[in-house]
């Protein structure tokens, strides 16, 4: 055993200075609803954030009943088409993955896994969802504005986001950009807490290695939101000002059907510099805490260490920092100077090698440990083949003239889905069964489980993964309907109609998961404190489901790393985080 | 064990789906065959990668799910195989940046001899605009624009007077000859794409972008609008006629005809005027 | 974008020299134990501290991106540099002594005097409210003159930057009310301490922004920026 020099004062976690005064609610309403504790307003972000997802996945039902059968709904004119896009993509990127990962998991998770009794500014941290809920009910708003919906597409390009031929120009673009400006506020809000909460908020004995990686992919994610999402504020304002004032930040001088608007000398592709500098690290703020969340799936379920734990967490720190500087593989084709071309293809590609770093370890740790094919073991298996198929097809893209062909084709479309859709989302449903437990003391129903995953996984596979072809096939992005051209086979058009229905088919199985959620609430089989056996702290407290508070009386301290599963000479295959050495271990043997 | 099976079935499966799928790019009818060789570069080493890792997967679970009395095993890292593995995969990565860039260098590089051509793109249609005998376009600007000066070419340019304009028609080009694409807006983002021709790039109002290409099959190919530029964007298309130089040049001179024609057609009705230079 | 790059060139360096304490090429599998507290490393920050810490970081991102795009533009052919109003230095004066006044505050607060630290805060407070005035008749000015937000990309760059930093200066000032106001009803100084002196480092890090702003608007950076752009290409 190695002893912590003397000389590393930062090694050492602070105690608390003083005991902070938790706040106690007394009413209702200061208990559920406009609660300071991090374990309701996780509930509060993810129960939002679900419904706003299964809302979105109906919009996508939609766009591809349209797609699969031209016309068939009638209200679905290209219009409607557009604005179905433009909602379904930026609810699920920012309202619900974002606010899932960040506001549902991290505050649930990161104060336990750290032994913390709250967040460290938990009025704040109220505030945040409060400011998060508004944010919703303005982007609800547009579907009910005259002229309904922005239609732009979630990159929201000017100058078609404010200029007539793309529907919402009167109120819709207007309440998205008040809405993502109110998002970005309250995620500051949020993101500050999360991030000082690791910082300052660790109990005795952890240290930041000590930290489950859920915990580091949760911390990263929050500081590089913290820092990009300014850019999508800067630029939410700028075209504001552009749509509301007259102003000319993006808008050169350009004639709308027939008439000389009185804009002039602004730059459409500044908007796509400040959006995708927000953009690129938007997608692994949501990738991050999916990496850290799957990380300790598979080592519960495998009973084994994560392998190199080490070389994991300098592989977030890298892609945290790395993917400030590839956003304009976004913009190989944008008119840019091609010169930058070279640049980001070069880091872009580099990014794969700490992500492939990552995709070995998770297959190293099911090597040689002992695999229980649990529900959050399946999907956990699920995200890696999903993840490496997504991941792969953005080595096609990331290489900038192999981009040229393929970008604003169905190919983008089915490698974005796989690596941000698909695979992010499969650990969401692993995760929530995995901690299910510990939030309401009940499992959730195994064989709906199994149920419910091999249709999710295997139907989203065979969703996503023909795409790719008709993207190859030269099949643009964003078409209302795909048409008929020289180059598309009939086959194409029955290609659409199987991807439809196999989407209307997974859309359907998850009500079965949403059953599974209420059912088990009253009906699910008692959990204890601990079923899955795991060593890390949130496992530990002392009653299910925790307190307010957490720990009781006392804060846990912590004694060793998060992974000691299956330590040779213990007679279990777990060793929790507050367990004290014995002697024996501290004197380098192992125990009798 | 249905988990063992599924995993090597999706492999297996991923790459037999790739081998006999109808859906794959259409054949080529330009210069670029480097980008479709860097594809299959990149085909192989992502598919190689994908294969190992599933079956990998499948192997681990076979192996090493749990039994009765099956214990994992205690390893926390390996330094050295995580080295090996790391500078494996740059390794692959520079096997699919080189080429890449190597490609994308010739791409943004344009042959001296290549000649000049414009593409307009309006919501929604798309204009042409070719250099007359002088080889040379004329300067133009949005402010000129006016109905019977649809592209808003300048009165007072030279160069400008022998411009072949063709609005929402088709576009010809000569087989074999490299052209250079100057791309131009005059309201929002829009991209000329034609699959066939595999480059293309985003028009931007307020600037001018580009591409070059050598066409190198005969035919008649659509043309896709390929960035979201309103409601009207799935139909915003058109067609590129590629032909040997003898059907070029006589559809070419049909349409020098034709702007003669036009040009003297508007200076019988309105006779020319000083005109005070722009 | 290079001046965001650098900016977060900055932020990076800070927090790889922070992570760099952490010991992260540690084994902790080897490291099981009870780590004592090491004698004599004083009390740690506290969480507020580290929290404006970021919050100064967020901020900071936020006005470099808007300086980043506002360079961008600054290179095109229509742009005509709107004359910096006198005024403006009269307010830059404001934000300096409002500063000042904190510092002030936050001296007085070690050395226990109540009196001084209510004293402080209130001219601190009046300064900059003061200042947020000299502002609005500045913008006031510049449209009588003529100089619409709308007309020219210089004065809509202008009105966004220094309305951003305004906005932030209120919100600051919210901040500094709560401060205000309980130490006004308490004779205990290490009530508000900490409180006084996270309004002064907000304060100051605003007067930099503003130092910063002020030099671009009237043109001074210009020089700066091109000699900077020739060095990159």
């Amino acid at each position: 055993m190695v002893e912590i020099p003397l000389d590393a004062p930062s090694a050492v976690p602070p105690a608390e200075v003083a005991d902070v005064e938790l706040y106690h609610p007394r009413s209702w309403l200061t208990r559920y609803v406009f609660s300071q504790d991090a374990k309701v307003i996780a509930i509060q972000y993810s129960a939002t954030a679900l419904s706003i997802g299964l809302f979105a996945l109906a919009l996508s039902w939609l766009m591809r009943l349209q797609l699969a059968f031209p016309g068939l709904l009638s209200f679905i004119d290209a219009n409607a088409y557009y604005q179905l896009i433009t909602m379904h993509g930026m609810m699920m990127v920012v309202y619900v993955l974002t606010a899932l990962f960040l506001g549902g998991f991290g505050n649930y998770l990161i104060p336990l896994m750290l032994g913390a009794r709250d967040m460290v500014f938990p009025y704040a941290n109220m505030l945040s969802f409060w400011l998060y809920f508004l944010a919703v009910i303005v982007l609800f708003a547009s579907f009910l504005a005259p002229g309904g919906p922005t239609g732009a597409g979630w990159t929201l390009y000017p100058p078609q986001a404010i200029t007539s031929g793309t529907p919402g120009l009167e109120w819709g673009i207007v309440l998205m950009m008040a809405s993502l400006m109110i998002f970005i506020i309250g995620f500051t809000m949020g993101g500050l807490n999360y991030v000082v909460t690791v910082l300052q908020g660790r109990t005795r004995g952890m240290t930041l290695m000590r930290m489950p990686l859920t915990v580091w992919g949760i911390f990263t994610a929050s500081v590089m939101a913290l820092l990009a999402f300014p850019a999508l504020f800067v630029g939410a304002v700028m075209m504001l000002f552009d749509r509301l004032l007259g102003t000319s930040f993006f808008m050169p001088a350009i004639i709308e059907q027939g008439t000389r608007l009185s804009y002039g000398g602004g730059s459409p592709i500044l908007f796509q510099h400040l959006f995708w500098f927000f953009g690129h690290p938007e997608v692994y703020i949501v990738a991050l805490p999916a990496f850290g969340i799957v990380s300790d799936l598979i080592s519960v379920h495998a009973r084994r260490n994560i392998f190199g734990y080490r070389m994991m967490v300098w592989a977030i720190i890298a892609i945290g920092a790395l993917s400030f500087v590839v956003w304009a593989h976004h913009m190989y084709v944008s008119g840019m100077n091609p010169y930058f071309g070279f640049f980001f293809a070069t880091t872009t590609l580099i990014i794969a090698i700490p992500t492939a770093i990552k995709v070995y370890n998770w297959v190293l740790t099911l090597w040689r440990g002992d695999i229980h094919l649990t529900v959050p073991m399946l999907f956990a298996l699920a995200f890696i083949v999903t993840f490496v198929n997504g991941g792969l097809t953005g080595l096609f893209l990331g290489n900038v003239v192999v981009d040229v062909p393929l970008s604003d084709t169905m190919f983008v479309v089915a490698h974005f889905h796989m690596v941000m859709g698909v695979a992010p989302i499969l650990v969401i449903f692993g995760a929530i069964y995995h901690w299910y437990p510990k939030i309401t003391g009940r499992l959730l129903n195994g064989p709906l489980g199994q149920f419910h995953f091999w249709i999710t996984f295997l139907g989203a596979y065979a969703i996503f993964f023909p795409m790719h072809y008709l993207g190859l096939m030269g099949v643009p992005r964003r078409y209302y309907e795909m048409g008929e051209t020289v180059i598309y086979p009939q086959s194409a058009h029955d290609l659409n109609i199987f991807i439809t229905l196999t989407a209307l088919l997974v859309g359907a199985a998850q009500f079965a998961f949403v059953f599974n959620l209420i059912w088990s609430l009253s009906r699910g089989r008692e959990a204890g404190g601990n079923p899955w056996r795991a060593t890390t702290l949130e496992w530990q407290t002392p009653e299910t489901p925790p307190p307010h508070g957490n720990w009781g009386k006392e804060q846990p301290v912590v004694y060793r790393w998060a992974y000691d599963y299956s330590v040779p000479g213990w007679p279990e295959d777990f060793i929790p985080q507050n367990q004290p050495p014995l002697a024996a271990e501290m004197a380098g043997r192992a125990p009798a | 064990m249905h988990v063992v099976l599924i995993l090597v079935l999706l492999a297996v499966g991923s790459v037999l789906f790739h081998i006999v799928s109808p859906w794959w790019w259409t054949p080529i009818a330009s210069n670029w065959q480097y980008i479709d060789d860097t594809i299959i570069i990149t085909f192989w080493i992502t598919g190689a990668v994908f294969v190992a890792v599933l079956l990998f997967m499948a192997y681990c679970v076979l192996r090493f799910r749990h039994r009765d009395g099956h214990k994992a095993a205690f390893e926390p890292e390996s330094r050295k195989l995580e080295g090996w593995l790391t500078l494996l995969t740059g390794i692959g990565v520079a096997a699919m940046l080189a080429p890449g860039l190597f490609v994308w260098n010739h791409f943004i590089t344009v042959p001296a001899d290549a000649t000049t051509i414009e593409i307009v793109g309006q919501q929604w249609q798309w204009s042409f605009r070719l250099p007359g005998k002088d080889g040379r376009l004329g300067i133009s600007a949005i402010d000129n624009i006016t109905d019977d000066n649809p592209l808003g070419l300048s009165r007072t340019d030279p160069n400008g007077q022998d411009d072949i304009i063709i609005q929402g028609d088709e576009l010809h080009l000569p087989i074999g000859k490299p052209v250079k694409v100057l791309l131009r807006s005059t309201d929002v983002v829009h991209d000329f794409y034609v699959p066939e021709f595999r480059a293309k790039m985003d028009i931007l109002p307020g600037s001018t972008s580009y591409f070059w290409l050598t066409p190198t099959r005969t035919g008649t190919f659509d043309v896709l609008c390929a960035e979201l530029c309103g409601t009207g964007h799935p139909y915003m298309r058109g067609s590129v006629v590629v032909e040997e130089a003898v059907d070029y040049h006589a559809w070419l001179d049909g349409q020098q005809t034709r702007v003669i024609a036009q040009q003297s057609e508007t200076s019988n009705e309105n006779p020319q005027e000083p005109v005070a230079p722009d | 974008m290079t001046i965001v790059i650098a900016f977060l060139a900055v932020v990076g360096a800070i927090a790889g020299w922070w992570l760099s304490s952490q010991r992260l090429m540690s084994k902790p599998w080897l490291e099981t134990g009870a780590l004592d507290d090491v004698p004599g490393s004083g009390a740690p920050l506290p969480a507020a501290k580290i929290g404006l810490g970021i919050f100064l970081a967020v901020a900071g991102s936020l006005f470099a991106l808007s300086i980043s795009a506002y360079s961008m533009r600054l290179q095109g052919l229509d742009w005509w540099p709107l004359p910096v109003p006198k005024l403006l230095w009269f307010s830059t004066a404001l934000l300096i002594l409002a500063s000042a006044a904190l510092e002030w505050a936050k001296a007085s607060a070690r050395r226990a005097n109540m009196s001084d630290v209510r004293l402080g805060l209130m001219a601190a407070g009046s300064f900059s409210i003061a200042f947020l005035g000299c502002q609005l008749l500045a913008w006031q000015q510049l449209n009588e003159a003529g100089y619409l937000l709308a007309s020219n990309p210089a004065n809509s760059f202008f009105y966004l930057i220094t309305g951003l930093h305004g906005l932030h200066v209120l919100g600051g000032l919210a901040a500094l009310g709560q401060v205000t106001v309980r130490a006004q009803r308490t004779r205990d100084v290490g009530q508000v301490r900490l409180g006084v002196e996270l309004c002064t480092t907000y304060w100051h890090f605003l007067l930099l922004v503003w130092l910063i702003i002020f030099a671009l608007l009237a043109g001074w950076a210009g020089e700066f920026l091109a000699i900077c752009r020739q060095v990159l290409s």
